[in-house]
């Protein structure tokens, strides 16, 4: 049996969030992945992002499709909603669910071949439809559990643990998104958790459809030498280009900023984001700019992280489609039911 | 040979030329005089220039198939003239447009040829293309009423009541019929040998199709979101239920749906947004056809092994792979039956008309909530998109939904902990909760092996037995689907099995071999898996005729395969060239499969 619970031995000064839970309330299962895998650090950072966010466990669906990445919703929040669906598909469930329940939080983990592969079509469509939602890719370019092969997102002249470097051009799920109209754009390491757990945050209090793609190496399929998907890979060409600090709503923001770097972009609920610039003249609001800056660092061999893109105006899916507020699967069906007369009514337009 | 109220109208024209509304009217019309009537209307896959037809039974038997003849054809389209011209049978009418000349080579003895010149007419009466097109076709239906003596009043009724808010179209629609009528009454000796004549037994009825029906059919069983992606000939499913929810869904403080349709990237999608959907709580539902069931195979079994419930509607079409989309058959019974890699079965529903496609949709959602499982309503092209005459739709206001085992906040208050798959009850159906609802109800719904208490798992015993549950599952559906509806005689030795929309023909053709002394009985299977009952009926036959409208006897298949029947005891009655199977041919291929098993039990013995 491969399903290990958790034993849970709270210590009593931990801290507490405002719900009164700890951050080991939000644990779940013990990984069962390789030790070093890239994912467990960002089910780690997911763990204390929710947990920061007071998120109830309960009012959290935790989404996945199939792959290594797929697993790990098992490995967090033990006292939420998982859903392992089938591979690739992961984008089309939530949207059911998000359809009928706009009350939960959503929180999406997919892979590189999961999402590039057998699910770029869902992937491309969920970001049409604007899905509030956060969409987290556990990018290592590489297929874990069928033993190694390339995954659509290795660079070019990546080398296989045993084999030639692969020579398809990859698909880079950061300007894919931004071509296709996301509205929330960013990018991670699994290696960086403090930069990574206040992207989580904004990413989950984006209202809109949020793309998280984290490089997270696979320790035992591409982490070796002329590997791009690598630690020593990323940690070499890493590059911080806009920050981001997640403030929620009732905080002020610490004006410990450098003037002229710091802007603030306000999200629905009244928590803000802050955005560090590295560079000065970058606007992360501007869709052209961040695409250009991104195929600029693409071809300079830099992998840019941070907070690339935001648009808190366009409307989620149930602003588009002018559904009601209340969650549909609660509306009583006294309500849903046009009823006898309505009906006997209906019925004279087919006489 | 002079008829009252049996008579058959067939209207060849082109698609795209608006001849819909007129064909509409002419049955309406004779519906309204109090005379049964059935509607087929025979179309190709495009939009328009190819040729099209609508056929008119009127039977004052109240018959549901479509006949094997036709008596009066209207043959507005030059390209198919000859084939129309051929189909009438001996002794019937052929109408022409006679503004131009036909071809001296094409004619026929045997019936009665009357031209009209329709376009002259329209031309000189009318102004503008498009409605000098529109009215020729309403000029046909007005030189019908005075051959076929269809009530004047009624056509005027029907006209001011679909252009109430536009009386000019009165007045010009009423012009066009009266110069068909005129032209006819003038040159012709009206009416014709074969004739209506107001009688009493279309009241309490109401003329209407299969996904119309379905559509608002989920409407009154609170489906809240719908997902899909257009195929023929399903697509009018999800055009009937939107339109449904825009007049009845709207919420009045904030003028939002209570509803969400998401037309989605493809079959995949829509039935992972169902999924989704269901599993949080809303009735969900996708309409689609056999190439829809094919691609959404993974899900299903996914969502029978998770144990999520869903509403798929199959509006089956002619296969294999795109086949003819605007054709009809009963081609996925096994498709769906075991859609799926890995053991897995599931519920089907099989209505006969329109009128059981409402009552269907909602009996498909309860079975869905109840069992947590897909539960595929199978139709078809004819039912779904052809006229059908049923007694009006009722509804209960009693009625609640079943929404199965499902633990409310307060339950989950008084209980110490929550397994998902837990069978306390030992029917096979656990206890299960919606997301959001209360701390202790969190589960982990998943595709991959898991235990009975939801947890992953790769050990033998712990994956057997859930799966061996499922089946006990699977028998507790057997009790809960609907019935076979059974019409039982001791005398007869013999029997019909069918399903679906072989019904009319079947009913038609047990009255005609009645008339041959050949006694039948007749057992209708409703849905899949088969109650007791359908195996009872062919234990107590020598011989049972099984009649489906598919090449390879799917039914026949299911009901060896889901009761260990003898498969020498059912007899294949196959229809299956895409065009709604009638009685005639029942009854002749009835006969010769009978002649064909008693030579043969007589060599035997």
């Amino acid at each position: 049996m491969s399903f290990i619970p958790k034993p849970k031995v709270t210590h009593p000064k931990l801290p507490r969030n405002a719900l009164g839970l700890t951050e080991r309330d939000y644990e779940g299962g013990v990984s069962t992945l390789c030790a070093g895998c890239g994912h467990d650090s960002i089910t780690a950072a997911l763990i204390q992002a929710v947990f920061e966010l007071d998120i109830p466990p309960h009012m959290l669906g935790k989404m996945s499709g199939i792959g290594c990445s797929s697993k790990t919703p098992a490995y967090f929040v033990s006292q939420s909603h998982g859903f392992n669906s089938v591979h690739g598909r992961m984008p089309s469930v939530t949207t059911g669910a998000n359809a009928a329940n706009n009350e939960l939080i959503y929180i999406g983990v997919s892979g590189d071949g999961d999402s590039l592969s057998i699910g770029m079509g869902q992937f491309a469509h969920v970001i049409r439809r604007n899905l509030n939602m956060c969409y987290i890719i556990e990018n290592n370019g590489v297929y874990g559990l069928t033993k190694g092969q390339y995954s659509a997102s290795a660079d070019v002249g990546s080398k296989a643990k045993k084999g030639p470097a692969n020579r398809q051009m990859p698909i880079d799920p950061v300007s894919t998104a931004i071509g296709l109209g996301a509205t929330y754009i960013a990018r991670g390491f699994s290696g960086d958790k403090k930069q990574l757990v206040p992207l989580i945050k904004g990413a989950i209090m984006h209202k809109g459809f949020a793309l998280l793609d984290i490089i997270s190496p696979c320790v035992t399929f591409n982490d070796h030498e002329g590997s791009t998907k690598s630690y020593a890979h990323t940690r070499q060409f890493y590059h911080h280009v806009i920050d981001a600090d997640f403030i929620p709503p009732a905080e002020e923001i610490v004006a410990d900023y450098e003037e002229g770097g710091a802007m603030p972009v306000e999200l629905h609920d009244g928590s803000k984001i802050v955005f560090r610039k590295v560079d000065k003249h970058y606007d992360p609001t501007s869709r052209a700019a961040a695409f250009s800056f991104l195929r600029d660092s693409i071809r300079a061999g830099e992998i840019i992280t941070g907070l690339l893109y935001i648009d808190e105006e366009t409307g989620d899916m149930h602003d588009l489609s002018g559904s009601v507020d209340r969650p549909l699967a609660k509306i009583p069906y006294e309500e849903l039911n046009p009823g006898r007369e309505t009906l006997s009514k209906v019925m004279q337009r087919y006489r | 040979m002079s008829t009252v109220n049996d008579v058959v109208i067939k209207i060849a024209t082109v698609n795209g030329t608006g001849s819909a509304s007129a064909n509409g009217l002419l049955m309406k019309a004779i519906f309204r005089m109090g005379i049964p009537v059935v509607g087929k209307n025979y179309f190709p896959s495009n939009i328009q220039g190819l040729p099209t037809w609508y056929e008119v039974r009127v039977t004052g038997k109240g018959y549901q198939a479509r006949a094997d003849h036709v008596d009066v054809m209207v043959a507005m389209n030059a390209q198919t003239y000859a084939r129309d011209m051929a189909e009438v049978a001996s002794g019937g009418w052929l109408i022409y447009d006679s503004t131009w000349p036909r071809s001296r080579q094409l004619n026929r003895e045997d019936i009665h040829v009357l031209g009209i010149p329709l376009s002259k007419i329209c031309n000189e009466n009318f102004d503008g293309a498009r409605a000098r097109i529109l009215m020729k076709n309403i000029a046909y239906v007005g030189a019908l009423a005075a051959l076929l003596n269809i009530d004047l009043d009624v056509i005027t009724e029907l006209l001011e009541e679909t252009f109430a808010k536009k009386k000019q179209l009165v007045e010009s629609n009423l012009k066009a019929i009266r110069l068909g009528y005129d032209y006819a009454l003038e040159h012709f000796s009206c009416p014709l040998a074969k004739t209506v004549e107001r009688m009493d037994r279309t009241r309490g009825h109401i003329v209407i199709d299969g996904n119309t029906a379905a559509g608002l059919g989920c409407v009154y069983a609170g489906a809240t979101v719908g997902a899909w992606y257009p195929i023929t000939p399903s697509t009018s499913l999800m055009d009937a239920y939107k339109a449904f929810c825009k007049e009845f869904r709207m919420d009045e403080a904030s003028g939002g749906k209570k509803f969400c349709i998401v037309q989605a990237e493809d079959e995949l999608a829509a039935i992972g947004v169902v999924l989704g959907a269901s599993w949080n709580g809303a009735r969900a539902f996708t309409p689609t056809s056999g190439p829809g069931i094919s691609l959404m195979n993974e899900f299903i079994g996914f969502a029978y092994y998770a144990e999520v419930p869903a509403v798929i509607f199959d509006v089956q079409r002619t296969g294999p792979s795109t086949g003819m989309p605007t054709r009809t058959q009963q081609c996925d019974l096994m498709a769906c039956a075991y859609a799926s890699h890995g053991d897995t079965k599931h519920v089907l529903l099989f209505p006969a008309n329109a009128e059981e496609c409402f009552y269907s949709a909602i009996e498909a959602f309860d079975l869905a909530d109840r069992l947590q499982t897909p539960v595929m309503v199978l139709s078809d092209l004819d039912i779904g998109m052809n006229d059908w005459m049923c007694p009006d739709l009722q509804w209960d206001e009693t009625y609640r939904p079943d929404r199965g085992k499902l633990l409310t906040a307060e339950q989950l208050d008084g209980m110490e902990k929550f397994y998902r798959y837990l069978d306390s009850d030992g029917d096979g159906i656990t206890y299960r909760t919606l997301p959001g609802e209360h701390p202790r109800g969190s589960f982990f719904t998943r595709g991959s092996g898991h235990n009975k208490f939801g947890g992953y798992t790769e050990d033998s015993a712990e994956y057997q037995d859930v799966v061996d549950r499922l089946l006990v599952k699977w028998e507790t559906a057997r009790k809960l689907v609907p019935a076979p509806l059974v019409e039982y005689s001791k005398f007869n030795k013999e029997g019909i099995i069918s399903l679906g929309s072989c019904d009319g023909a079947v009913r038609e053709a047990l009255d005609l071999l009645g008339e041959r002394k050949i006694g039948l009985n007749y057992c209708r299977v409703r849905a899949f898996p088969f109650n007791e009952d359908v195996r009872q009926f062919i234990e107590r036959h020598e011989r049972v005729y099984v009649v489906e409208q598919n090449r390879d006897g799917q039914l026949r298949s299911l009901l060896t395969l889901d009761l260990d029947i003898d498969p020498a005891r059912l007899v294949s009655v196959l229809h299956y060239n895409g065009m709604p199977i009638n009685a005639r041919f029942v009854v002749d291929k009835l006969l010769e499969k009978r002649a064909g098993a008693r030579a043969a039990q007589d060599t035997g013995s």
